[in-house]
């Protein structure tokens, strides 16, 4: 194995920071960063609780997240997210507690969804964060019906669809980017484009040379994006959200990331990945590039991040703990939320 | 009361819904400024406005999927499909989103999305205008399935699906969209969704449709008087939740079953009807379950009318049904 290649930096003064971020600037990247210590762990402990047969299934989103911390920083409270496969982080951000992510994680019986759902796949009201299904794309259009509501009703809210590289392939990315351009509804369709959808590469996926490309099709802004730069990200989302919200219509961001997982804890990316991905994407690690900005700005303490990494630790052993601690979802919930109430008329299943 | 067809009913109920309820909506292809292929929204564009009456890009699946995501934000979205031989794009959103919302967020996300469609033969619409498919949609759970028979149903089934919480397929006969009439009531009346209705009374046999079948069973059903039959006709109307109680006490009383449907046979509605009759009535049953329906090929054109059940053919079943054993 050779040494790890130094991130890619993130030229930006501190005076820059505070022209383009506003004066809290230095409080906005700490919490993204811590954000991003919370993500790294959780992935890598949910990794090795896989490993030891404790959590069923488990997708790692290693790589892309500072476009979901940015994402769940930059929102307004009542903008609705419709995540794609690996934007659990929106929903932790905007205030959905870790202990009951974990506890969907174990698909307990404090999962808010009963353990219906593989993990991965939480649904969180109150942040407004919409449960997915594991089918690609399908999302798209939610968040333009969605959307269509918003000005139905004189609410200033903004959808966020967020998606793959792989689901621009899909029929409901065409119909949901399509409708929304018609009715120039407020939504950012987010493209997360990490470069593989399961084992192919994105030059596999379409011709073009920037999937932002796509946006001028529908009639919308498309704007390419290095997402693994939480300040860029940032900055590209604010906008974005700033022009849906004055009623200037949809707009696409593609975020260029790096997959520094697998696809999910069933996949070997040693059977298509070429042999130095790896190396190449740790120069994008979003982690190392916002520690090595934090350095540079003289604001990186070894003794606070101990600190930080002290106090997810104990956050996360002990909502590992009360999760395993945590009973099965009853069996006579097993035919609740089917409908609103089970018709008395019907035959029973089973 | 007012006569009318059962496409005007249809109008009629959508009006007395959003004149109702500010927040119910109406989205599909030529539903607006043309008011559907089928006139169902005739002058609702012009009543209501366009942000309630929305002609969309002819896209299946931008349109149940952006009227999910109109659900999910609060509002009451009534879906139109132009054919239901057209829904399949849009099969994805209804069988992975719409009917699981409810049930993969833990009651979270109620999904209360409508989606008429005119479904069924007789049109002289071939393989693409023709097809009755309610089948694929009964089999999935989360959804409910209704399909009315009189402009009297049509109206009073459709204004409870539209406030009711769950998903609704609402299946138009449009065979019979302007052959039969009949009185509807003024104002907010609904009837029940998983009510069956008993057409008419009847001891030797009962006979189970639903939709444009409904017509062609009703003369079956006089026809057979004159052997010295007296048949029941059940009105299913809803098909989830079906009426199992209306169900087994008919054929608890008569003994005797024949199920019409213009959907083909194998694995259609009628299999689980039959299939519930032999668990739930098998010691009523005094002949073998008998099957009016469709057949195991896609839908011709020429040959429609041998494809589709008519009087004859659920005449036969009956007389035979209730000759046998």
């Amino acid at each position: 194995m050779s040494a790890d290649p130094a991130p890619l930096p993130l030229p930006y003064t501190a005076p820059e920071l505070e022209r383009r971020l506003g004066s809290d600037w230095s409080r906005l990247l700490w919490s993204a960063y811590r954000w991003m210590r919370t993500a790294r762990s959780l992935d890598d402990r949910m990794v090795a609780l896989q490993r030891q047969g404790r959590v069923g299934f488990y997708g790692p989103a290693t790589g892309q997240e500072a476009v979901s911390i940015a994402a769940g920083l930059a929102v307004q409270e009542n903008d609705w997210v419709f995540p794609g496969l690996r934007e659990q982080l929106v929903a932790l951000v905007r205030g959905h507690p870790l202990t009951t992510y974990v506890h969907h994680l174990f698909a307990d019986g404090l999962d808010p969804a009963q353990g219906r759902q593989m993990p991965c796949h939480p649904t969180a009201r109150e942040v407004r964060y919409v449960s997915m299904s594991s089918c690609v794309g399908t999302q798209i259009s939610h968040a333009v019906g969605c959307a269509y509501g918003f000005r139905f009703r004189n609410d200033d809210a903004v959808s966020l669809a967020f998606f793959g590289d792989g689901a621009t392939s899909v029929n409901d990315f065409h119909a949901g980017m399509n409708f929304a351009g018609v009715y120039h509804l407020p939504v950012v369709f987010c493209c997360t484009n990490n470069q593989w959808a399961i084992s192919l590469p994105v030059e596999k996926q379409s011709r073009v040379k920037e999937l932002a490309e796509k946006g001028g099709a529908y009639g919308m802004p498309g704007r390419r994006v290095d997402g693994s730069d939480f300040v860029e990200s940032y900055l590209r989302l604010s906008e974005a959200l700033d022009s849906a919200r004055r009623g200037e219509g949809p707009s696409l961001l593609e975020f260029v990331v790096y997959r520094m997982s697998a696809h999910s804890t069933s996949d070997d990316p040693s059977r298509y990945q070429p042999p130095d991905w790896t190396q190449r994407a740790r120069q994008h690690d979003p982690v190392r590039r916002m520690e090595h900005l934090l350095g540079a700005l003289g604001l990186l303490s070894q003794d606070i991040v101990r600190e930080i990494d002290r106090q997810i630790d104990a956050t996360l052993r002990d909502a590992i703990a009360t999760a395993e601690r945590t009973a099965a979802p009853a069996p006579e919930t097993l035919e609740r939320d089917v409908l609103a109430s089970l018709p008395a008329a019907s035959p029973a299943g089973g | 009361m007012t006569e009318v067809t059962l496409v005007q009913a249809i109008n009629r109920a959508l009006r007395t819904a959003m004149a109702a309820d500010s927040e119910v909506l109406l989205l599909g292809e030529d539903i607006g400024v043309n008011g559907g292929v089928f006139r169902a929204t005739e002058g609702l564009l012009k009543e209501f406005g366009a942000d309630r009456v929305v002609d969309t890009p002819l896209s299946e699946t931008g349109i149940i999927g952006s009227a999910v995501g109109m659900a999910l934000y609060g509002l009451k979205p009534v879906a139109e499909i132009q054919f239901l031989d057209f829904i399949y794009p849009g099969f994805d959103q209804i069988v992975s989103e719409l009917s699981k919302f409810r049930y993969r967020s833990g009651g979270q996300y109620p999904c209360h999305v409508v989606i008429r469609s005119p479904y069924g033969g007789g049109i002289r619409g071939g393989l693409y205008h023709s097809q009755s498919t309610e089948a694929y949609f009964a089999h999935t759970a989360g959804l409910k399935v209704v399909v009315p028979s009189t402009p009297a149903d049509a109206y009073g089934l459709l204004l409870s699906a539209i406030f009711d919480p769950d998903p609704v397929i609402f299946l138009e006969p449009k065979r019979i969209y302007r052959s039969v009439t009949g009185e509807v009531p003024d104002g907010d009346h609904r009837e029940p969704i998983g009510k069956a209705r008993i057409v008419r009374e009847g001891a030797d046999v009962s006979v189970f449709a639903y939709g444009a079948m409904v017509p062609p069973a009703t003369e079956a059903c006089q026809s057979v008087e004159t052997e010295g039959v007296s048949a029941e006709l059940i009105d299913l109307r809803t098909l989830v939740p079906l009426d199992v109680p209306a169900v087994l006490a008919s054929v608890e009383k008569t003994g005797r079953a024949v199920i019409v449907h213009e959907a083909a046979r194998f694995c259609g509605y009628g299999a689980e009807l039959s299939a519930i009759l032999a668990e739930k009535a098998f010691y009523s049953l005094r002949a073998p379950v008998s099957r009016v329906t469709g057949f195991d090929t896609p839908f011709p054109y020429a040959l429609e009318n041998v494809y589709l059940p008519n009087a004859a053919r659920i005449r036969q079943a009956i007389v035979e049904t209730a000759k046998a054993g």
